[in-house]
């Protein structure tokens, strides 16, 4: 059945009909139209069944599971725990370093390994470096969403810069394996430290231009404030996590509130939606999120920076992985939100299950919820807003 | 509220529907009887004292011996505690009962466990496959699955 009940009332009297200006009433049919799972705007392989009538949404369903890889089950069938992190960076694609940091730390808290301050603020630089990569597609593509393709080009610019650093660091530019349980597989290169610095002092600049050309330009406010507005109760009930949650003005960061690595050492706060523009939780309070935590990563990584101790990375890396039978759940704060990991060891060298709490999965799971009376052109930005990657969707 | 002072409220209320507690476990976890699932959820979600209304994963287990699980994992925004909730089932009977109407974010994650386990979300709203192809046949994850020679006449490969 078509629940009509959450259409705008300005355009419909009864179910089905649409007031015209000589007052008459025109009847009119639903329509199904399929959005993806090859469509630009949908990023990745995801298939939208829209119910629309006329330009307004009834109904979206999400057909997901085109790129399901079998991570679970793979995962399953190593010959041990290190030959899980590969898979794992292929689950978000656009941010694998904070994929790792989850999985390596639900398995390291198994095996109750004390790393070296060194391990830590490396690890704190790369997943703050990678969230800024991440969350520049993510602002950069959602420009495209809204018809703006220049901001696109910038921040793809400054993407490279970073995946330079990373290639510096590890040799690959995507998907790393560079976090190994219990250390990191290689220390950072001597000319690390002041490059990374110079990216920062180039990177704040640019911020504040690409705010300029894109979130405060007023074709762009129109476009998406008061669009696809997440409310407090809702965001908590489909358990949504990341820029999502914090868009919508809840103060939760898993960085700070359930604290692993070395953040608690640093000193930074995370950003909120305010309405600025429209109303708390539109999709524009999404942007401006993600925008704002750029500069807080760039804080934080100038920090990690500067405290950086000495040390050997690979000192506490356990020449043998084998777990005490039992279970551990650990969850980081990655660009999407709260990527956990569920592992149960049977005491063998492989792990016995891993389920993977993706993010952009649970976050996807709401936007039928907050899409429905809204236009079909609006549904493209609040897809964009969500941020979905479909790597991580099907895992 | 601490793990304990959980596990006694839960069989102050339901008495015999909790089943089994581990609580020196560093995550502690409690088994309830699968077809009391959706009111235990509702009523700590709803308790002022656990107000569990946030749900952070839900996974499904192949337990290996003929016993699939999902296993719950809870926090309260409120008050910023955690709770593993288990609930086990048999092969022959997977039947738990769905919490989809508690936590809206379950919905998602129960069909993920039916597409995997084959477990039986008994009164969800919508059960089908989520990620399989849904004329796919079998669930992947359980730990007895043989992988099919041919799907819809076309040869899988390995």
């Amino acid at each position: 059945m078509i629940e009509t009940k959450s259409l705008p009332t300005q355009y419909v009297s009864q179910p089905g009909a649409i007031l015209t200006s000589s007052g008459k009433t025109l009847r009119t049919d639903e329509m199904i139209i399929n959005m993806g799972p090859q469509h630009p705007s949908t990023h990745g392989v995801l298939r939208l069944e829209i119910v629309v009538d006329g330009e307004i949404i009834v109904d979206v369903i999400p057909h997901i599971g085109y790129l399901h890889r079998c991570f679970e089950k793979h995962a399953e069938h190593m010959t041990n725990y290190q030959q899980v992190i590969p898979y794992c960076d292929r689950l978000d694609y656009c941010a694998a370093i904070n994929d790792e940091h989850s999985y390596v730390l639900a398995v390291e808290r198994m095996l109750k390994i004390e790393l070296p301050e060194r391990v830590e603020y490396i690890r704190v630089i790369m997943a703050e470096l990678q969230r800024i990569a991440s969350h520049l597609i993510a602002v950069g593509t959602f420009g495209i969403d809204a018809g703006a393709f220049t901001p696109f080009l910038y921040a793809f610019h400054d993407r490279e810069l970073i995946l330079d650093l990373f290639e510096m660091t590890c040799g690959a530019r995507l998907l790393y394996n560079y976090f190994w349980i219990g250390g990191l597989s290689h220390d950072v290169p001597p000319q690390f430290v002041d490059k990374a610095k110079q990216f920062c002092t180039y990177f704040k600049p640019r911020i504040k231009e690409f705010n300029d050309l894109l979130t405060y330009n007023e074709i762009f406010v129109k476009r998406t404030a008061n669009v696809g507005v997440l409310p407090k109760d809702v965001a908590i009930n489909y358990a949504c996590s990341g820029p999502m949650l914090r868009g919508s003005g809840i103060d939760w960061d898993l960085r700070r509130d359930d604290p692993y690595s070395v953040y608690h050492k640093l000193d930074w706060q995370p950003q909120l939606g305010k309405g600025e523009m429209g109303t708390v939780g539109d999709v524009w309070d999404r942007h401006i999120v993600r925008m704002r935590e750029m500069e807080v990563s760039v804080s934080i990584i100038e920090q990690a920076l500067a405290a950086l101790p000495e040390g050997n990375v690979q000192a506490a890396i356990p020449k043998r992985i084998r777990p005490d039978a039992g279970e551990v759940y650990a969850r980081t704060e990655t660009p999407r939100g709260e990527l956990g990991f569920y592992v149960i060891s049977d005491g063998s060298g492989t792990p016995y299950r891993v389920k993977g709490r993706a993010p952009a999965f649970v976050n996807l799971s709401v936007l039928p919820e907050i899409s429905r009376g809204c236009m079909i052109a609006d549904l493209v930005l609040i897809a964009g807003s969500v941020d979905i990657v479909l790597g991580q969707v099907d895992r | 509220m601490t793990a304990e002072e959980i596990l006694n409220s839960l069989k102050a209320k339901f008495g015999d529907a909790v089943v089994e507690s581990k609580l020196d476990a560093p995550q502690p976890w409690i088994v309830i009887n699968p077809a009391r699932m959706k009111d235990i959820a509702l009523f700590l979600r709803d308790d002022p004292a656990t107000q569990f209304d946030y749900m952070m994963c839900l996974s499904g287990v192949d337990y290996n011996n003929g016993k699939l699980g999902i296993v719950y994992h809870l926090f309260s925004m409120v008050h910023r505690h955690k709770i593993v909730l288990k609930a086990f089932c048999t092969k022959e009977q997977p039947h738990i009962q769905s919490v989809s109407s508690v936590w809206a974010t379950a919905n998602w994650h129960e069909r993920e466990a039916f597409d995997m386990y084959g477990i039986v979300l008994d009164e969800h709203p919508d059960l089908r496959r989520i990620l399989l192809p849904y004329d796919w046949e079998g669930h992947p994850l359980r730990k007895d699955y043989k992988v099919p020679e041919f799907y819809n006449g076309m040869k899988v490969p390995y």
